[in-house]
């Protein structure tokens, strides 16, 4: 530590621990080990009766993306004016849960909160598996999906390459980038607890998978100047990459001149709802594990109240966008743009609008008040409600711009078919399935990170007398 | 035959482990390193290793990869196949800017990772500390000092008697036999 990190005693006494319990470093690798060196027969039921249900989803979604592909995206409900609906509403709902991850692991690294360290690996993992999700949608709605090569720029028959000039092609580079990123920023992570499971293992094969993943890792701190320089390289790098990803899916919308699309707010108000819904996505996965892989020690209150202030912080910045979108519409004097914004608000999707509002602004805002921070109930509710919010902001923003267009004679009141949800659902399938597997057999805790934490903590007048 | 052989000092804390690096390196080892559970910081200048060579491999990687994709949007949209969509200029270089933004980032995002296995020599499935039992606890709460015995100043008694006046708890002779 040098010499500006140095907390000073009396304030470091004030503060609350981020660990609680005192535990040991032995501690910390016996509770994160537990899940993954517990055979499958003693597992949790809950687990299984959990990976049943989501595999069978999962089952469902990849049977529906081979019927969608042998029968066409006449199977879902888009039509004219209509022509994005469910696909690109789930994508971007999706890709913005994704963004959660990368700002715990990435952004709150830079800024050394050191609180991060309790919460990032499953926030990472879940990064990696909604992008996932969010790939699958739009592979899927471009029809013929034996074509989608097209998307990338190979030399074909036509001579012709791909329009760099397009926002869909952006994209493209966009998330095929943050999800590589991301996948490489988690497998770094990763390396030294898989390889505290590779010396622990007792089986044949536990000892064979695990000393495959983590590449012979030793902890030589010949390794761990390369590796730290490597991690903080990473953290550098993501942190822009995830406020590029975002900005990008907005441009999809934002260069088009649809109005309720056509404006220059879209990119921050894109990135702040994406951070919302990530952060409530979190919770909503971390709270239950926190409970049953008895992590009370290591995800403390102030983790969760943590997060329950971002959660309103990101919430309030997208209430002011929603409010700012209208004062724009009202002020531009734009007869088109001013009535995309009374119909949002009064048309037929009124009741899409303010589920929206009342799920993304208002429920948030219990979380001025300690006691409801601190609730894990009412932090469990909440984050659900805000998914469900931030979802049909994304349908408000999509459909409702697109069913009553510039031409009266088309307009169309878009509602979604039987397979539109069987694909929504299936999704969920998906993300859980995956997201179950990884708390089977991964550490869900960054170990080697929490023990760094405790070592700074408990010498906080700087561990070595470095002059 | 014995290929290798080193010797393997156990610590309990980072402190500890911290003063005994201290010490090893004043008396002067070329060959050794230490192997944490974590990385303690300091603990690399206390041992007077240099600076990673990866930002530089990085900035780079990422000039590289912001240049060529740059040149190929350029040479594909304005050269080999100008597409007229809406009568837009085929050379709007702003337009251009989030792929070579992305691409900048892949690029140096691959190189960070892949570059830190090549300068670490990763991946690497044998190992002759992997023989010691003892070792198994470095992932987990302990921390070592090993010395080779390639070092010029290793000699099995007097840097075993170093090593326990570091405060080591454990020390053990680790070999690597021809043919492990």
């Amino acid at each position: 530590m040098h010499k500006g990190d140095v907390v000073l005693k009396e304030h470091a006494d004030k503060r609350e621990e981020l660990i609680r319990g005192n535990l040991s470093y032995n501690d910390i690798t016996d509770i994160v080990c537990k899940m993954p060196e517990t055979s499958i027969r003693n597992t949790n039921a809950y687990w299984f009766i959990g990976l049943c249900f989501s595999f069978s989803l999962m089952v469902m979604f990849f049977a529906s993306i081979a019927y969608l592909i042998w029968t066409g995206i006449g199977i879902w409900g888009n039509n004219s004016p209509v022509f994005w609906a469910f696909d690109i509403v789930n994508f971007v709902f999706w890709v913005g849960i994704g963004h959660a991850g990368t700002l715990i692991s990435a952004i709150l690294f830079l800024f050394r909160q050191d609180w991060r360290t309790s919460i990032n690996r499953y926030a990472e993992a879940m990064t990696i598996f909604a992008v996932i999700c969010a790939l699958t949608f739009p592979a899927i709605h471009v029809g013929r999906f034996w074509c989608a090569y097209y998307f990338f720029p190979v030399p074909n028959q036509m001579a012709v390459w791909p329009n760099f000039r397009s926002p869909l092609l952006w994209d493209l580079f966009a998330v095929g980038t943050y999800f590589t990123v991301s996948l490489l920023f988690w497998y770094i992570g990763l390396i030294p607890d898989l390889a505290t499971l590779r010396d622990r293992a007792k089986t044949r094969k536990a000892q064979i998978f695990y000393g495959i993943l983590s590449i012979g890792w030793l902890g030589s701190v010949r390794h761990w100047v390369n590796y730290e320089r490597a991690y903080l390289l990473l953290a550098a790098l993501s942190a822009p990459l995830v406020l590029s990803v975002h900005s990008v899916v907005s441009f999809d919308f934002a260069t088009s001149q649809i109005p309720g699309w056509h404006t220059t707010i879209f990119p921050p108000y894109f990135v702040a709802g994406a951070i919302f819904s990530g952060f409530a996505m979190v919770q909503t996965l971390m709270l239950p594990a926190r409970r049953w892989l008895n992590l009370k020690n290591i995800v403390t209150i102030k983790h969760i109240e943590n997060m329950n202030k971002i959660i309103l912080l990101t919430g309030s910045l997208v209430g002011y966008a929603y409010g700012i979108e209208f004062f724009m519409a009202w002020y531009s004097g734009n007869e088109y743009e001013s009535f995309t914004f009374i119909n949002r608000a009064l048309g037929p999707y009124a009741w899409a609008y303010w589920t929206m509002v009342s799920c993304n602004v208002l429920s948030p805002q219990l979380f001025w008040i300690r006691k409801f921070r601190t609730s894990i109930i009412i932090s469990f509710v909440v984050s659900i409600i805000v998914n469900i919010g931030m979802w049909f902001e994304r349908f408000v923003i999509i459909v409702t711009s697109l069913n009553r267009d510039f031409l009266p004679s088309s307009w169309h009141y878009y509602s979604p078919q039987k397979w539109d949800f069987i694909f929504f659902v299936g999704s969920f399938g998906l993300f859980f399935t995956l997201f179950l597997l990884f708390v089977k057999y991964l550490p869900v805790i960054a170990m080697a990170e929490v023990k760094s934490t405790i070592a700074n903590s408990n010498n906080k007048d700087g561990h070595h007398d470095q002059k | 035959m014995i290929k290798n052989r080193s010797l393997l000092a156990e610590y309990e804390t980072p402190q500890a482990v911290y003063i005994a690096a201290k010490i090893i390196r004043k008396s002067g080892y070329k060959l050794w390193d230490v192997f944490t559970p974590f990385p303690v910081h300091g603990l690399d200048k206390a041992m007077g290793l240099p600076a990673s060579r990866l930002p530089w491999m990085v900035l780079i990687a990422g000039i590289t990869g912001c240049v060529s994709i740059s040149v190929f949007m350029i040479w594909v949209s304005v050269y080999d196949y100008p597409l007229n969509i809406g009568g837009k200029p085929v050379w709007s270089i702003l337009a251009f800017v989030p792929p070579a933004f992305e691409i900048t980032i892949l690029f140096s995002a691959l190189t960070a990772v892949f570059g830190m296995f090549w300068l670490n020599k990763l991946p690497r499935f044998n190992h002759p500390l992997f023989n010691s039992k003892r070792f198994e606890r470095v992932t987990n709460d302990r921390f070592f000092i090993v010395i080779d015995h390639n070092d010029k100043l290793f000699n099995l008694q007097e840097t075993r008697i170093l090593l326990e006046k570091t405060g080591s708890i454990n020390i053990e002779l680790v070999e690597e036999k021809e043919g492990d």
